[in-house]
């Protein structure tokens, strides 16, 4: 597999799973220009889908006002140690990836 | 023995594993709003994502520091009380593209979504909460000291 840019944490507590997840991305808004001056085309994470057991538990639609190195946290109920993560991102340039992260 | 060609099928057969594992969980929610992403005006892209203009809440809850040292990372954290919430959007009015992110909530997932943004200058950051029964905002200025677009 292509070389993972996401770094996921997922706890499990009371029932529910904590989950931060980093991707480490330059997050390009097209907005900049290079020592030339021309532009640098934008390249940014457009989605990232995060599933558990199959079920989507968060979507995350991204616009060039994201931060470089996108952070995301949020918690979803269920989620035991040890049950895997599905991280899918998609690039406005096409470009994707699924990574997995275990739930600790 | 470890040929060239074998070691090439072996990236190839592994890729394609990749990809079919990229195929599988693409049970998308809704599709990238790039009307909405791409607009310059805070309104419009208001416009593209909901069908009525969100009203002023205080069920919504948004985190985001008074002064921002660093425009380029400003993190936010939005939470709602709300009932069945179906997505968060965070928006800052001062950017070139003021929708940041939009962030869609199944349900079994709390209503509660932090991120890291940027802001190119101070200005007004909203957070917009979608629910069965209409949509909510909250809103908070943030004092930007360095700009986060360009540098």
């Amino acid at each position: 597999m292509a070389k993972g840019i996401i770094r996921a944490k997922a706890k499990a507590k009371n029932g529910n799973t904590s989950v931060k997840i980093m991707a480490k991305h330059d997050m390009e808004t097209g907005n900049r220009k290079d020592k030339k001056g021309n532009k640098i085309p934008a390249k940014f994470i457009q989605t990232m889908v995060v599933a558990y057991n199959g079920k989507t538990v968060m979507e995350a639609h991204l616009g060039t006002a994201v931060s470089k190195n996108p952070y995301l946290a949020f918690t979803f109920e269920g989620g035991a140690k040890g049950d895997q993560l599905e991280i899918t991102w998609t690039e406005n340039t096409g470009t994707s990836s699924t990574e997995t992260a275990k739930v600790r | 023995m470890i040929s060239r060609r074998s070691v090439l099928k072996a990236v190839f057969t592994g890729g394609a594993i990749a990809g079919l594992g990229v195929m599988m969980p693409r049970i998308a929610l809704a599709a990238w709003n790039a009307t909405a992403f791409e607009t310059d005006s805070q309104d419009a892209a208001m416009d593209a994502m909901y069908d009525s203009a969100p009203a002023a809440s205080a069920d919504v809850n948004l985190k985001a520091p008074d002064i921002a040292e660093n425009g380029a990372v400003v993190p936010v954290t939005v939470s709602s009380g709300l009932a069945g919430v179906k997505s968060i959007a965070v928006f800052v009015e001062g950017n070139p593209q003021p929708l940041a992110a939009q962030f869609f909530i199944p349900a079994g997932t709390k209503a509660q979504a932090s991120c890291r943004i940027r802001m190119g200058k101070t200005s007004a950051v909203t957070a917009v909460v979608e629910t069965a029964s209409g949509t909510f905002s909250a809103s908070k200025e943030v004092k930007v000291t360095i700009g986060g677009c360009g540098g």
